[in-house]
């Protein structure tokens, strides 16, 4: 059976876990190595790694930590922020990564997700997507961390990143996020309906129900969240029973 | 100690880390005469079947693997590594693998509402558990990137998985095992795997 994931996204800045975690046992609960290896344990699928550090200087910092991070966990993950050229991709992927997000810097020149498809494969290009809704029923993409709207409709750049090469869509609602009051299932639908990527759904999931409704109305491929794992609000283990008696195939 | 050969191919790395966390020494090769001092050899692997082919031929690896495997000395093939073993692959028609083992690759049809390339964690139906497989459950997860299937021409399949339809995902001939899974990306099954096979290493040595 073809297993529908579960992500925890780990924001770092500087170097450290964004807040921190809250697991038992940890030497150092800010300290993303340490967080990478306890989500591995708890059975999550693959894991995102987002530098949201404003500066450049950390990349030799976001490195590092990559190196670690695929010294000592063997599941698949995508590491973003801040990556703006090919070589940027190229030192992120030798470092371990298996992927590389592009958000802002995709938006402003697309072809970076061509090139990096053509010189990585498709399977390493993750366009990462921030969409709030406007008042006649669409979303645009946000720029910077939600700060500027680009008025760019969601759905059309979704199909533009399919013919240039992007391998998956990860898709945060900049209404929903934040809120725990679910994902935001309409928009999820929508871009998953355009494209035959699969879709990452991101930004507002509160309760174990709210994973299951994205998957089943939203369409989503897998599901990410941040401090709800992080603060242990749901477990990742415990979440997985849920969705398994709902009938939804996850990874054993 | 187990020789990874390196022909140019992606995603070498991730495959000498988890061979290093098991305790398993492992060295990158890019010279066939490297296989002298080995008692097993990895060949891991993504990228095109064609330019697969080339790059183990004007490295010498080609027929060094050939006369490996002929040897029945340990050996794995993951993913573009398990390829290139048989005979041909609808990603470059023309090319001629290594014709190690019997079957052909094909690609995933696209009216199987399924999205290509298969891209995340599938369950695997083990048909044969003394090999890789042992100790592991019957379905176990692993991770799969890939756009082309096996369809093996020989009684050599040890583990099958559905993606639209059914297809070959793992093959064992001897001490000859191939994958088209990644074991270093499919976490603690993964781990166990590689360790089932560092232990066939040793047994064989």
């Amino acid at each position: 059976m073809y297993a529908k994931r579960i992500i925890p996204c780990l924001d770092l800045k500087d170097g450290r876990v964004v807040k921190g975690t809250n697991f038992v046992g940890l030497r150092d609960a800010g300290d993303p190595v340490e967080a990478a290896i306890e989500y591995n344990r708890q059975s999550a699928d693959e894991l995102v790694l987002l530098d949201i550090t404003a500066s450049s200087d950390s990349r030799g910092i976001m490195t590092d930590i990559v190196e670690k991070v695929a010294q000592n966990i063997f599941i698949p993950f995508t590491v973003g922020g801040g990556i703006r050229t090919i070589e940027d991709f190229t030192e992120i992927l030798r470092a371990g990564a298996d992927k590389v997000s592009v958000n802002s810097s995709a938006l402003k020149n697309p072809t970076l997700i061509q090139d990096a498809a053509y010189k990585f494969g498709s399977q390493c290009v993750v366009v990462a997507m921030d969409a709030k809704r406007t008042a006649d029923g669409k979303w645009t993409l946000y720029l910077n961390g939600g700060r500027i709207d680009t008025g760019r409709d969601a759905v059309e750049w979704a199909r533009e990143v399919e013919k240039l090469g992007a391998g998956e869509i990860l898709l945060t609602s900049m209404d929903c996020d934040g809120t725990k009051a679910g994902y935001d299932l309409e928009l999820t639908r929508a871009i998953s309906e355009s494209v035959s990527l699969p879709v990452i759904a991101s930004g507002g999931a509160g309760q174990l129900s709210h994973f299951s409704e994205v998957i089943t109305e939203g369409k989503a491929d897998a599901v990410l969240a941040a401090s709800l794992f992080h603060f242990k609000e749901i477990s990742i283990p415990d979440l997985k029973i849920y969705l398994q008696n709902q009938g939804i195939s996850v990874r054993q | 100690m187990v020789t990874v050969i390196d022909y140019g191919a992606g995603n070498i790395q991730s495959v000498m880390n988890a061979l290093r966390f098991i305790g398993c020494e492992a060295v990158l090769a890019d010279d066939p005469k490297a296989l002298k001092n080995s008692k097993a050899v990895l060949l891991p692997g993504v990228g095109s079947f064609g330019d697969a082919m080339a790059n183990l031929k004007k490295r010498g690896f080609a027929t060094a693997i050939q006369e490996w495997t002929a040897a029945d000395k340990p050996f794995l093939g993951i993913c573009l590594g398990m390829q290139v073993l048989f005979e041909s692959s609808e990603e470059s028609p023309g090319i001629e693998g290594l014709g190690i083992l019997k079957g052909k690759f094909k690609k995933f049809p696209a009216n199987l509402g399924v999205k290509v390339p298969h891209i995340g964690w599938n369950s695997l139906d083990v048909k044969n558990d003394s090999g890789i497989f042992d100790g592991l459950p019957e379905n176990p997860y692993v991770y799969f990137v890939h756009s082309y299937y096996l369809q093996a021409e020989e009684p050599i399949v040890s583990a099958r998985a559905d993606y639209g339809i059914p297809f070959d995902a793992a093959v064992q001939k001897g001490n000859l095992w191939a994958c088209q899974f990644h074991p270093e990306k499919s976490g603690e099954t993964g781990i166990a795997m590689l360790k089932n096979f560092s232990a066939a290493m040793n047994r064989e040595g």
